[in-house]
Formats: structure tokens, sequence, C-alpha cells
């Protein structure tokens, strides 16, 4: 049995676990960052990519509109590298609701959120994939923000400045004495080795897993379950973001991001966090809806899907005095009588910055620990292992230094040998093995038009000949990298989609047998 | 233009697939004047192995030896399978109709008495089929024996490891060892292709070469394995002028599309029809069809635009499945794209696929596909032929997963023959 001892102990790596741990780490606080999973294997890797104005919610929450709209602003000047500033409009079509469209300008400058009104024209000029009933548009301050990138490069800065983290470690016990929690216990879910940390501080920042964690601490949280499917689009379809002027509903916002486009999101309560899949009648109904606003998206070639959720945190946390906003929930245990366990959930991608800046104020007021926020001054280092998940990122950069040594191993997402290399070594540098696995998550390979067909066998095989994996890995590794991808892939397999899938299937099954 | 009156045909078949080209030959054998249109790649054909039936019943992931005793099973059990359409010394004698062509064209297969054999695939599995090319073969009796073996890959041939291959099979094989070398010639290049290799390896001049290259890591090896290149044409020469140099049998292993073995296959087929006075649109579409009052189809053939028309007394309908182009998936309906027959398939796109790939059940879409009379005709909304005169093949069929029950080429070949055999009945 493994025991740590840290200062701080966050659970979660998602955009407000890593973030918390640069702010803690910043501000010159160690700690042990412990993930279930890979980085982002939560609600920060199944999201929208939107980095908001604020413009949606002016009407439903203003509050959460003016956050986002300080957050976003800062987040364009202090980590430009993971944001795409192509704005945004806000467009109505006949049959919508003509009050909402009236009152929006209104709203947004109550909040003082720039907005500026287009004429349909015009708009249609700037976006000619629009539909023809138009009736409305205004022009918002919109962008599109690379969340894999953010919680890498969060996570590296504070790993770089002494901290530690822990993948496939799950969180599942706590020991406390009468007032404190005094050990957690941590099991690595690939070896199962049990490892115990000692922590001054435990911060559960496990989003919608949040209620589960506090549970094994003993402490209660309500949380309501809300999935959230999205459909990728096999190349980019307008260059700003479309969102539709109404009150929110399924399939409202089409987001690009580098040479894709991605259109969601629907809103499915659900129960249980394990089955959380995008499903067809999903993608049925978002391209129906979809398509009032942009009739191409009918037609447009669709690769895959995911689903990620939200937690809806419940009432009593949010009439609690010290929830921050109504957009997220930060909760001192202390009113469970646990006094060092601290829970942050909810919010959005954009705030995950002051979600992790008002966490870690807490925490370190129980340290007492006084150095102040540095994140919202400084900016966020641009690092190695984050560099590959922008889509296009990794053909710009073979084009540019091509060698003549460097094969391309995944052909529709340009993803070369050196890409690997370098993932590869950047992934052994946090301590993991570098598998299929651990490259589709930090790059393209498996995400483009081809389902990973010919990539998966070829980053198999390089992998396998670099040394990097046990030969009895190889069949395991691409039967679980099809497995996955196909998740996503079979609510949009029609047209050209299903063609490939057929020959995927055709290669994989008809052919090496692989699931024999 | 061509004048459709001095086009009439007694056959048109469509496709040029496996089905397709079976179709043709078993037509063009009868003295059927025969007109075949189709765009085919080799990617179709790509592996070059022919099964004829090795899983049943798939989620109970049955593997047969005896590929015949499975089809009786197979009929037994799934009385729509296309194999229960067919009696079976016809299956027999349009397999051995089909061999026998091929090995005519310079395309020998061999198999083991008749049963199927285990070859080995560039990832290392070994995949079940029947017939084997020559080329291969070496590999199959050097799967089942286990000597000394040598397994090479070449550098810049993507998703080809020789070490991967051997490690996966190294347990109960302890003298598999493996090289990594050079391909003659390309060391200025990053990468390679099968297709290049194989066709420089034509020339006695780069085999010798590459024999030179070789030759150095056999050692101890009885027998030498390496990536499907030996030879794009005159393959039997490039195999034995090769181990004549290198002193020992060699083998190829059948690499991820596109592929030499399916190239081989479509340029056999072409060359071989081609004697058989068959007429050949290659690379054309048939872009419609009109059902004439004297009971002819008269057929537009071209790229985009109408290039040719001809009349044909009957058709063999061997288009395909999404990657043929025979079917085609919109979001809500499949379609058959060039009758608009009726398509038996599930009823909702939510039942087309399993959430898990490798679902051992198999996925429902890949029952879908044209209800057939005993007589190979597609059938109408009302259950009734189509047409008098129009016959399928192929997997354009329904109930018939050949990817799981591994029966590709098999059901193809067994239904171009169902479906010629009962439009000369039907005709005269
Ligand atoms: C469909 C959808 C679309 C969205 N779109 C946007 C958008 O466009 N813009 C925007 O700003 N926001 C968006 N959001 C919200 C945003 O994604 C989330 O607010 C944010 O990602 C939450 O990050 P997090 O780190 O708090 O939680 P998560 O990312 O869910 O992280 C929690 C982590 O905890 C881990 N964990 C769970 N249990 C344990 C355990 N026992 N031990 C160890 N680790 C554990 C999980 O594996 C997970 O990685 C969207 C959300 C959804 C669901
Ligand atoms: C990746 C892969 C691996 C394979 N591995 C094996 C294997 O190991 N063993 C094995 O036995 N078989 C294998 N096969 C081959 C498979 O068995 C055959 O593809 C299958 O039997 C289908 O054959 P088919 O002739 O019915 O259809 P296809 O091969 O799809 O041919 C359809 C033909 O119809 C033509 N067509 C469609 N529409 C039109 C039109 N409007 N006008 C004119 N022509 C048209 C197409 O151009 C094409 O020529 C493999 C195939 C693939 C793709």
């Amino acid at each position: 049995m493994n025991s740590l001892q840290t200062q701080v102990l966050i659970i979660g790596g998602g955009a407000t676990g890593t973030g918390i741990a640069r702010d803690l780490a910043l501000r010159g606080v160690k700690c042990i960052l412990a993930e279930r999973r890979d980085i982002n294997a939560g609600a920060s890797g199944a999201n929208h990519g939107l980095l908001h104005s604020g413009g949606r919610y002016v009407s439903s929450d203003p509050g959460s509109a003016i956050e986002c709209r300080e957050e976003a602003e800062l987040l364009k000047r202090l980590a430009p590298q993971c944001i795409e500033d192509t704005g945004g409009l806000f467009v109505a079509v006949e049959g919508d609701d003509e009050k909402y469209v009236a009152d929006f300008p209104q709203l947004c400058s109550q909040c003082k959120i720039p907005v500026k009104a287009l004429d349909v024209k015009e708009a249609r000029e700037l976006e000619p994939e629009l539909s023809d009933k138009l009736i409305a548009a205004y022009m918002v301050k919109d962008a599109s923000i690379d969340p894999f990138k953010l919680s890498m490069e969060n996570i590296s800065q504070a790993q770089n400045l002494g901290s530690t983290l822990l993948r496939f470690t799950k969180v599942v016990g706590f020991e406390k004495n009468n007032k404190e929690i005094r050990t957690t216990r941590l099991q690595d879910i690939i070896s199962g080795e049990e490892i115990i940390v000692e922590a001054q501080q435990v911060v559960n920042a496990t989003g919608a897993w949040a209620g589960e964690v506090a549970a094994l601490a003993g402490a209660h949280i309500d949380i309501i379950y809300s999935k959230g499917s999205l459909i990728v689009t096999h190349s980019r379809v307008t260059n700003r973001v479309v969102n539709r002027l109404r009150s929110s509903a399924s399939a409202d916002i089409l987001v690009p991001g580098g040479t894709v486009s991605i259109l969601g999101t629907t809103s499915i309560r659900i129960d249980d966090l394990d089955q959380v899949y995008p499903t067809v009648e999903e993608v049925d109904t978002m391209v129906d809806e979809a398509v009032k606003m942009i009739p191409a998206l009918e037609t447009v070639r669709y690769i895959r899907a995911y689903a990620g959720v939200r937690p809806l945190v419940g009432s009593r946390s949010a009439s609690d005095d010290r929830s921050v906003s109504r957009g997220f929930a930060l909760i001192d245990h202390v009113h469970d009588g646990i006094e060092n366990f601290t829970t942050i959930s909810g919010g959005k991608l954009t705030t995950y910055r002051l979600m992790a800046e008002k966490t870690a104020d807490l925490v370190c007021r129980k340290l007492r620990i006084s150095a102040p926020c540095r994140t919202r001054t400084e900016p966020l280092p641009e690092s190695q292992p984050a560099r590959w998940t922008e889509p296009g990122l990794a053909p710009k950069l073979w084009l540019r230094h091509h060698e003549p040594e460097d094969i391309l191993l995944c052909e529709c997402e340009m993803v070369p040998k050196s890409v690997v290399d370098a993932m590869v070594s950047s992934i052994r540098e946090q301590n993991v093995q570098p598998d299929l696995r651990a490259i589709a998550l930090r790059s393209r390979i498996g995400k483009g038009a081809c389902q990973g067909m010919f990539c998966g066998v070829r980053v198999t095989t390089y992998l396998f000949d670099q040394g990097e994996l046990h030969p009895e890995q190889c069949l395991t590794h691409l039967r679980e990298f099809f497995t996955t991808r196909w998740k996503g892939q079979h609510p949009t397999l029609w047209d050209k989609q299903l063609m490939q899938s057929e020959l995927l299937e055709a290669l994989h099954c008809g052919f090496f047998g692989l699931e024999l | 233009m061509t004048d459709p009156e001095s086009n009439k045909y007694d056959v048109c078949v469509i496709g040029t697939g496996m089905a397709g080209m079976a179709a043709t030959l078993f037509a063009a054998n009868r003295d059927l004047s025969t007109v075949q249109v189709g765009h085919t790649g080799e990617i179709i054909f790509t592996s070059g192995l022919l099964d004829l039936m090795g899983v049943h019943p798939v989620n109970a992931k049955h593997l047969w030896h005896d590929p015949w005793a499975a089809i009786d099973a197979v009929i037994r059990d799934l009385p729509n399978h296309p194999y229960a359409r067919v009696k079976k010394e016809d299956i027999r004698t349009a397999v051995e109709e089909l061999l026998a062509f091929l090995n005519d064209a310079g395309l020998a297969y061999y198999r083991r008495g008749d049963h199927n054999s285990e070859v080995l695939t560039s990832l290392g599995t070994p995949k079940p089929t029947y017939a084997v090319p020559q080329t291969m073969w070496k590999g199959v009796e050097a799967l089942a024996q286990k000597p000394p073996c040598l397994l090479l890959d070449i550098r810049g041939l993507k998703g080809f490891s020789a070490r991967q291959i051997a490690a996966t099979l190294q347990e109960g094989w302890p003298d598999l060892k493996t090289a990594h070398i050079s391909f003659p010639d390309t060391e200025h290049l990053s990468e390679v292709y099968t297709e290049h290799m194989a066709s420089a390896l034509v020339l006695s001049r780069n085999r010798e070469k590459f024999a030179r290259i070789v030759q150095p890591h056999v050692n101890e090896a009885q027998v030498v394995g390496l990536p499907a290149i030996l030879g794009l044409y005159r393959t039997n020469e490039v195999v034995s002028h090769l181990e004549q140099l290198i002193g020992v049998p060699m083998f190829e292993i059948p690499t991820i599309p596109p592929s030499v073995p399916g190239l081989r296959l479509k340029e056999a087929f072409e060359r071989g029809l081609r004697l058989k006075a068959v007429t050949y649109f290659s690379q054309k579409r048939v872009l419609g069809i009109r059902h004439t009052a004297d009971g002819f189809f008269e057929i537009i053939i071209g790229r985009t635009d109408t290039e040719h028309t001809v009349l044909s007394r009957a058709i063999i309908l061997a288009s395909g499945r999404f990657i043929g182009g025979g079917l085609h998936a919109g979001r809500k309906r499949i379609n058959e794209t060039i009758f608009d027959l009726p398509v038996s398939q599930p009823g909702h796109r939510t039942e087309w696929h399993r959430r898990d790939f490798l679902d051992s059940r198999g996925h429902p879409i890949n029952q879908a596909g044209l209800e057939i009379d005993d007589n190979f005709r597609p059938l109408n909304g009302s259950g009734r032929p189509a047409f008098e005169t129009l016959f399928a093949a192929g997997s354009i069929l329904a109930h018939n997963d050949w990817k799981r029950m591994k029966c590709g080429a098999g059901v193809a070949i067994a239904s171009a023959f169902g479906a010629v055999k009962s439009l000369i009945r039907i005709c005269q």
C-alpha cells in the first residue's frame, strides 16, 4: 500500500479540478490531484466548447451572464492559445418568439454584454449557410474554446510547480475523526492497488459525481443530472458561433472549432451516471430542429456524437449562503460537521477559472494562507502535452516542417509520426503508459471520417514497434479503441458515414475477425 | 452514343464485385450474350481470400472447420439465408467453376482438402477461410506446423509490424523471428506502398536486389513471410524466382486495403472475362433503366451523362450494399438505388446498429437487403417478383451478415450461380 501526504487533495481532473490545482500551485500550495480516469473524462471532455459571451443567459440568469462576460474577456487575454475568437451570432427564424427577440438587446446591455443588431441580409452575407427564413440577427462576442488544451495546460503548470497528478485513481472512501477527514482512500483502477492520502484539505471537484463523492464522506448534496448530446460535422459549417435567439431549447447552438462544427445540445434527465451516451433519437431531434436555422445541417456529413452530464445542484445548496452565484455551487461541508472538506460543482467551462479562484480562496482561508489569486492576472503558459488536440493543428505543423522520415499515421486528421512521438514522450512525463487510448484522448486520431479504421491499426503497430505496447495489449487496445469510438459513431451512421462503418466492419470483423 | 437495337443482350450484369464477376462468368460460360457494368476498385475484393462459410451461429462464435457442414446448419437454422435457395451441388459447381477460371487466368487458389484453413492476417489474427491464393498458402502450412520462420516488415510501410504479428503468435511458435528491411531503391522515400513494391518485383533485376537484402536475415528459417507484395502480375514467376534466390519458400500476409491480392483478383477477372466475349463497361454506372413493352430492359450507361444505351432480356443486380452503392441509407430509410426495390430493414434507425461495435449478435443493418423468391428474383411491395426477368445476387441480398458469418465470396458466387440458373430456365 502506498501512502502519500499533501496540503490539498483535489478530487476530479476536469476543468475545475485542474484549474484549482493551478490556482493553488501559483499561491505556493502543493496538491495531489486524483482523477478516476483521465484528464477531462467528465463534462469537461464532453461539452460544446463555447466560450460564452453571456448572451445565452441574459434572460434566464443575468448573474451567470455577467460572470460569463467577465471570464470570457479575461480568458481571451490570458489563455489565447486555447481560444479561437470566432465571434458569434444570435438569430431568430420565422415562427420564433418575437418578444424574446425584441427584448434581447436591452437585456444584453443591462448585463453590459456588447451586442450589435444586424439586418438579416448582412447576417446572411457573413454566414451564407443561415436560413432565408431569418427574421432577426445580433452579433455578440462568443468564441470557441478547446477544453482539452485548457485542462492540460492548467495541470501542466501545476505539475511544473510541484503538484502531483494521479490518473486512473479513484477516491473510494474517507477515514474521519470527529471533525475532519484524516485520510482519503484511493484505488488505482488499473492495478487495483490501494493508495492512502493524508491531506490537510480535501476538495471535491467531481462535477456530476460530486454527490457520490460527498456521500463517501457522509455529506449530502442534492444533484439532478441532465445529459446533453452533441454532434460533430465533418467540416466546418459556419465561421462564427451561431445561437438560436430564443429561450434555451434543443439544438440551439452551432459552435465551430478548427476544421469542424459542433451542433448541440439536448437536455435529458438521467438517473445513472454510467449510462451517458448519445442516442439516435437525440441526433434526429437535433438535426430536425437545427435545419430551421441552418438548412445545410440536413445534408452535411456528421462524423460522430458524444454526450456529457450537467450537474444541477439542488435547492439545499443553492440556498446555501456560500453558494457564490446561481451558476455554480461552492459548498463548505463544515455544515455537515466536516471542517476540511469543500465541494465545487456546476457552473460552466467559461467560468472554470472563477470557480477555481473561489474554491482556492476558501481552501487558503482554511489553511490560513494569505497568498492572493494569480490566475486573474497571469497568462496561462503554453505547454507541450496540450498541443495536439486542436483540430487542424497537427496538419499545420506537419505541413510547416515536414521531415522526410515523418509519415502520416492518421490521414483524415493528418497526424504524423512525429506528433505521435511527441505525445508519447509528454504522456510519459505525466507518468502514464502511452497507449492508443491515451493518444486518442490527446489528439484527433480516430476522430476523423475514417472512424479510426486505418489509423487505429497504424498507431497500434507503430506503438508496438516503438516498444510502448506489450504484445497481448495490441488486440485488446484495438478492440477497446473501436468500441469506444463506436459509441459516438453509431448515432450518426447514415449516408457516407454508414459506408465508412461498413468498410470498418468488413475490415476489422470480416477480415481481421476482431469480434471472435 | 450506341444504337440500342444493335445492342441486344440476353443478360446485363450490374456490378463488378465478386457477385457481378461470378454472374458474368457463369452467364458467359453458358453462352448467354452478356454485358457487364460497374465501377470497381480493388477495395471490394480486399483480402483476396474466398470465404465460403466460417461462423455460425455468430453469437456463439462457433467456428466451422467443414464449411459444407456449416452450410447445412445455416440452411436448417436460417431459411431466409441466400444459401438456403441454392442446391448444395450447385454451390460446389459454382465454386469449382470459378476457381478453375481464376486458375486459367493465372491466379491459382489452394484449399486444405475440402475444409477451411487459417490464414495469418497483418494483425496476427488467424483468419478462417476456404480458398487461399497460392502466394499465401505456405503461410497456412506454417501457421499449422510452426517451423522456424522469418517474418519481414518493410521500412515506411504503415500498419504492418512483423514484430507485432510475431508477438501475437509467439506462444507455441518459438522459432518465429522477425526482421525489418528496406525495399530496394526506396531509401529516399518516407513512405512505401504495397502496390508500388509489387510492380517493382515484376522485374527480375529488382527481385535480385530484394533477395540480396532478405538473404542475410534468413539464417535458420525454413520459410519467410512478408506483406503481400510478390508481384502485381506474373506472380508465379515472381515467387519461384525469389524462392530460388533466397533458398526457402515464401508466403504473403494479406494487408489492410488497398491491397495487392485484391488488385490481382480484379485484374484476373477482367483479363479472363475479356476472352469470353463479354461486353464490359468498366468504370461506368447504370444511370437509369426502363422496362419496355416487349419485355426488355433499356439500360442507360455512363459516368454522369448517358454514354451508351443497351437492351437486355434480363438483369442480374449485383450492385452490392453501401460500399458498392446498391443500397443507400438516408437518415430515415434504406433504399435500393437503381429500381427503388423494397428493402427489408429494421423499422427505425435506432435499430440499425448495436451500441457495442463488437456485439456478438452482429448489427441488424447487416441483415437488411432485398427479399427474393427461390429464383433469386427481388420481390416488390406485394411479395411478388418485381420483374419477370430481374434477378439479384451477392451482398445486396437480405439475411446475410457476411462479415460475421465469414461467407462473403461464397454467398456472392453461390447466389450468382443460382441467379444465372434461374434466368436460363425462366427466359427459355
Ligand atoms: C452537454 C454539455 C455542454 C456544455 N457546453 C458548455 C459550453 O459550451 N460552454 C461552457 O462554458 N460550459 C459548457 N458546459 C459545462 C461545462 O462542461 C462544465 O461546467 C465543466 O466542464 C465542469 O467541469 P468540472 O471539472 O467541474 O467537472 P467534470 O469535467 O465533470 O470533472 C469531474 C471529474 O471528476 C472525476 N471523478 C468522478 N468521480 C471521481 C472519483 N470518485 N475519484 C476521482 N475522480 C472522480 C470524473 O472522472 C471527471 O473527470 C457543458 C456541459 C455539458 C454537459
Ligand atoms: C474490407 C473488405 C474485406 C473483405 N474481406 C473478405 C474476405 O476476407 N473474404 C471474402 O470472401 N470476402 C471478403 N470481402 C469481399 C466481400 O465478400 C464482397 O465484397 C461481398 O461479397 C460483396 O460482393 P458484391 O459483389 O455483392 O458487392 P460489391 O463487391 O460491393 O460490388 C458491387 C458492385 O456494384 C456496382 N454498382 C453499384 N451501383 C451501380 C450502378 N448504379 N451502376 C453500375 N454498377 C453499380 C459497384 O460499382 C460494384 O462494382 C471483403 C470486402 C471488403 C470491403
